[in-house]
């Protein structure tokens, strides 16, 4: 009889699906192996015990783990208390990117608008995204007036809204 | 400048979770009472989520998943309530497609469930009525949960591994959720259509989706006209970017049990 085993659990499901996307947000922020390793943990086990705060009719479970992975991620960079409870973390539909495939293409095309953007614009919202750095923090660093930094942010979420909209 | 244009700057800054103190406090405040700034940082999130998903990098090491699998089974949320050997009768009909889509459900239900909860001094009574009913189906959900439960396929002897859909299709709620494994790779910028056929009518588009490296996939609420009676669904292939219509012969069928 031919017989094949199914999955251990919905959990080391959902694990295998977005584990990778949620170790890679967790390790860019990091840049340390076993600090993004216990980023992983803490959001798969609260998305285990609160499995309530994802809201599966709006946006898509790998983008929210995405989001929330760097949240936590620059919590924990910056040492401080999270400030934004996951339940109250809610986007529009983003793409899911469970496979490889899908999820290289769509980091590439990030990457190509993120290239195209002028490069102050490019390093504030990194500054913003992957370091966790307050606008007033930037404008410190960069000499720019605060609208300028505050701009800048806005302008380039919104340019990789409309190229993914195309 | 409108009061939505003087908030535009900040909410992105409040979607990347930089606003702290006072400016956030007057950002909270504005959004209790304005829909349309709310819509806006939802959809700003959604933009900091593309940013997240370009982070690329190596797999987490094994050891990571049995640690979580290890936490996970040392917080059982639901109590023990199937003996292994009737675990094991009804996971090997039932199959991973049920577990999946009755967590999706339970996941939905408890949504609307803590939704409630903030909504507590209109509908508080509701609210403790919905509780209860969700506690019941968390209790009813209880083994399909459990992550130590087999969950076993049994398929034809010697026969290679066909591909297989199951749709969970509630028509009172306009919900849909569809798995699939063993589907066959497409070629570049084809896609599967699933189908939801009428009673009476054409065809009606219920989501595209693409099979993973392992052949699963799965669609998850797709838009659909309230109250769509489903005689059964189907599958074609289709472009990408899908078609109103279907355009090639029906590869998988499946009607009602």
């Amino acid at each position: 009889m031919g017989l094949k085993s199914g999955d251990q659990g919905a959990m080391a499901e959902l694990y295998d699906r977005y584990s990778s996307v949620v170790y890679a947000v967790a390790l860019r922020v990091l840049g340390d192996t076993g600090a993004a390793e216990d980023v992983l943990q803490e959001v798969f086990l609260q998305l285990w015990r609160r499995p309530g705060a994802f809201d599966a009719a709006r946006g898509s479970l790998g983008s929210w783990l995405a989001v929330i992975t760097r949240n936590r991620a620059i919590d924990s960079l910056r040492k401080r208390r999270p400030e934004t409870d996951i339940e109250d973390v809610v986007l529009s539909v983003a793409p899911d990117l469970a496979a490889d495939a899908e999820r290289t293409r769509a980091a590439e095309k990030v990457r190509g608008v993120m290239g195209s953007m002028a490069p102050a614009q490019r390093s504030a919202l990194e500054m913003a995204y992957w370091e966790g750095m307050s606008h007033s923090e930037i404008a410190n660093k960069t000499g720019e007036p605060l609208g300028t930094v505050k701009t800048r942010i806005r302008a380039g979420l919104i340019a990789l809204r409309k190229a993914f909209q195309n | 400048m409108s009061e939505h244009e003087r908030y535009a700057e900040d909410l992105a800054l409040y979607a990347l979770d930089a606003l702290q103190g006072e400016d956030r406090a007057r950002v909270d405040e504005h959004l209790a009472s304005c829909a349309a700034c709310r819509l806006e940082l939802e959809q700003l999130r959604g933009d900091t989520a593309l940013l997240a998903l370009s982070a690329t990098g190596p797999r987490p090491p094994q050891r990571a998943r049995q640690r979580l699998l290890d936490a996970v089974a040392r917080e059982p949320r639901l109590p023990r309530m199937v003996e292994a050997s009737q675990r094991r009768s009804w996971w090997g009909w039932l199959g991973w497609a049920a577990t999946a889509a009755v967590v999706i459900f339970a996941l939905s239900l408890w949504r609307e469930n803590s939704a409630l909860r903030q909504n507590l001094l209109s509908a508080s009574s509701r609210a403790a009525q919905n509780r209860r009913e969700l506690e019941e189906l968390r209790r009813l959900a209880a083994p399909i949960l459990e992550p130590d439960a087999q969950r076993v396929t049994l398929v034809a002897a010697k026969a290679p591994p066909q591909p297989q859909g199951k749709a969970f299709y509630l028509r009172s709620r306009g919900s849909l959720v569809f798995l699939a494994n063993n589907m066959p790779p497409l070629p570049p910028q084809k896609a599967y259509e699933l189908w939801l056929i009428p009673a009476s009518g054409a065809p009606i588009p219920a989501g595209v989706f693409k099979p993973d490296a392992r052949g699963n996939a799965s669609v998850v609420n797709p838009p659909l006209p309230a109250g769509a009676e489903a005689k059964a669904f189907a599958i074609t292939v289709e472009n990408e970017a899908g078609s109103p219509a279907p355009t090639t012969p029906v590869l998988m069928v499946g009607a009602g049990e």
